[in-house]
């Protein structure tokens, strides 16, 4: 599970709910860094990033609520219509609860083909939710954000779990 | 009672129910806030609450902006200080005409009868970024309620119209461009007072001019105007220029493209004008009826300098 394979690191104590909570800030700002025409179409969706990191590896700690929360606060920031990436981070975080035990067993690369489905599910209902309203659909590209956000998943991995493989082996020494 | 599980194992509603539930308020969420547009206050102090947050999300991007601001060359600033003087110099020549025309105007409308011209207020604002959504147009500014910026507002730039506030917040405000999709002006052809509405048309930086007859007298490269008729937009901004007209028999309507004159993508600096007139309305309607006094002049004012 850990993808610091030293036996001395193997987390025993789960995160603190600071640390959680600053991940999670911490993704909602890099994800408002100011971004413009091609470049939305690279702009990963962090937050539902780290929250799906945290359903699928502390599914006690973070589920639906925090994801209803998140998906909020991407709506206000974006000027979408409230609810829109709410109802898709709700859906991308059932889907990481039902297949998290699954996931868990696989190598990063192999999870990160998971995560992609579960990004392609939130985009697809985001797009859909705004196809209802009047707006424009911006092409195919738009879904090329899943791809780059099924990229960085391993690099999600190890930024959340570095720190706490620090703190274990604070304790430990 | 033997099958129920122990305390220790109950982990409350399954994720199928919490699904269910969540996805049930986001819908009605999205309901309330599309259609009744009940959710203003919590989307405004969801914003207020952010406003640091995307405030520290910009900072990079402004200090790079300042420093590369401050290696300009003196020939640059110089070159650009006798641009600006003579600009001024042509604005101030156009500004004292347009004072002693308000006064004949106004003088001529009380003879006529005819309500006041708009007045305005205007506030400067500087775009903050565009908006980071691919489906919308937007872009967000960096004035708010605070600065007397209000929902429906006009936004201008140097060159012409450039959208309108459909989201007011304490501290910023959310500008609607005329290219997004569906985002109505109504516009007259400068050269005939031709009165159309012009639609953004979402797909490219372009607006669509429906609903003109195809014997129509617009042509190529004709000014459309804002008319004035919905008391939102001051009549005579400029908005858009006529690129491309099909007359197709088969269809009752011709079909006729525009391109916005404002840089719709390129402008930092825009103006928020406030529709003084607007506000007033309640009180100036019941004259109409009336004969003419002398008070109606009273509400005309020369337009705010920014």
């Amino acid at each position: 599970m850990s993808i610091l394979a030293d036996p001395k690191d193997v987390l025993h104590e789960p995160p603190s709910a600071r640390f959680i909570f600053i991940s999670l800030i911490i993704a909602f700002l890099l994800y408002l860094l100011p971004s413009s025409g091609a470049m939305l179409f690279l702009r990963v969706e962090l937050p539902l990033l780290a929250v799906l990191y945290w359903s699928i590896h502390q599914p006690n700690r973070v589920g639906f609520a925090i994801a209803f929360v998140m998906g909020l606060l991407v709506d206000v920031s974006d000027g979408n219509i409230l609810g829109q990436h709410a109802i898709a981070y709700t859906l991308a975080v059932f889907f990481s609860l039902v297949l998290r035990l699954r996931i868990l067993k696989f190598k990063l690369w192999q999870q990160a083909l998971h995560i992609l489905a579960l990004l392609l599910v939130s985009q697809l209902l985001v797009a859909l939710t705004h196809l209802f309203l009047p707006s424009t659909f911006p092409g195919w590209g738009y879904f090329v954000a899943s791809f780059f956000g099924a990229l960085l998943w391993p690099v999600i991995t190890f930024a959340l779990e570095y720190p706490q493989v620090l703190a274990a082996r604070a304790r430990n020494d | 009672m033997v099958t129920q599980q122990p305390e220790f194992f109950y982990r409350g509603p399954s994720p199928f129910v919490r699904l269910l539930f969540f996805s049930v308020l986001a819908l009605a969420i999205m309901v309330a806030d599309a259609r009744f547009h009940a959710l203003d206050m919590v989307r405004s102090g969801v914003a207020t609450v952010t406003y640091p947050l995307q405030q520290a999300a910009l900072a990079p991007g402004d200090i790079v902006g300042r420093i590369s601001n401050f290696f300009v060359t003196q020939h640059k600033l110089q070159r650009e200080n006798t641009e600006l003087k003579q600009t001024l110099l042509k604005k101030s020549e156009d500004l004292q005409r347009l004072s002693l025309m308000e006064g004949e105007l106004t003088s001529l409308r009380r003879l006529l009868g005819a309500r006041d011209a708009m007045t305005e207020r205007s506030t400067l604002a500087e775009i903050l970024h565009s908006g980071r959504n691919p489906f919308r147009r937007k872009v967000i500014v960096d004035k708010g309620i605070n600065d007397h910026v209000q929902l429906g507002e006009a936004v201008i730039s140097a060159d012409g119209v450039l959208g309108q506030v459909t989201a007011a917040f304490p501290l910023t405000s959310e500008v609607t461009l005329l290219t997004d999709k569906n985002q109505a002006v109504p516009v007259m052809v400068r050269r005939n007072s031709l009165r159309a509405v012009v639609f953004g048309n979402g797909r490219d930086g372009t607006l669509d001019l429906p609903f003109i007859p195809l014997n129509a007298d617009v042509q190529n490269g004709d000014i459309l105007v804002t008319s004035g008729i919905d008391g939102t937009y001051p009549a005579g901004l400029l908005v858009a220029k006529v690129t491309n007209i099909e007359r197709n028999a088969i269809h009752a309507f011709a079909k006729i493209t525009c391109t916005p004159l404002a840089g719709i993508d390129r402008d930092r600096h825009l103006l928020v004008l406030t529709n003084l007139t607007a506000q007033a309305k309640p009180q100036i309607e019941p004259e109409l009826t009336k004969p003419v006094t002398g008070k109606t002049g009273k509400s005309t004012q020369p337009r705010a300098k920014p």
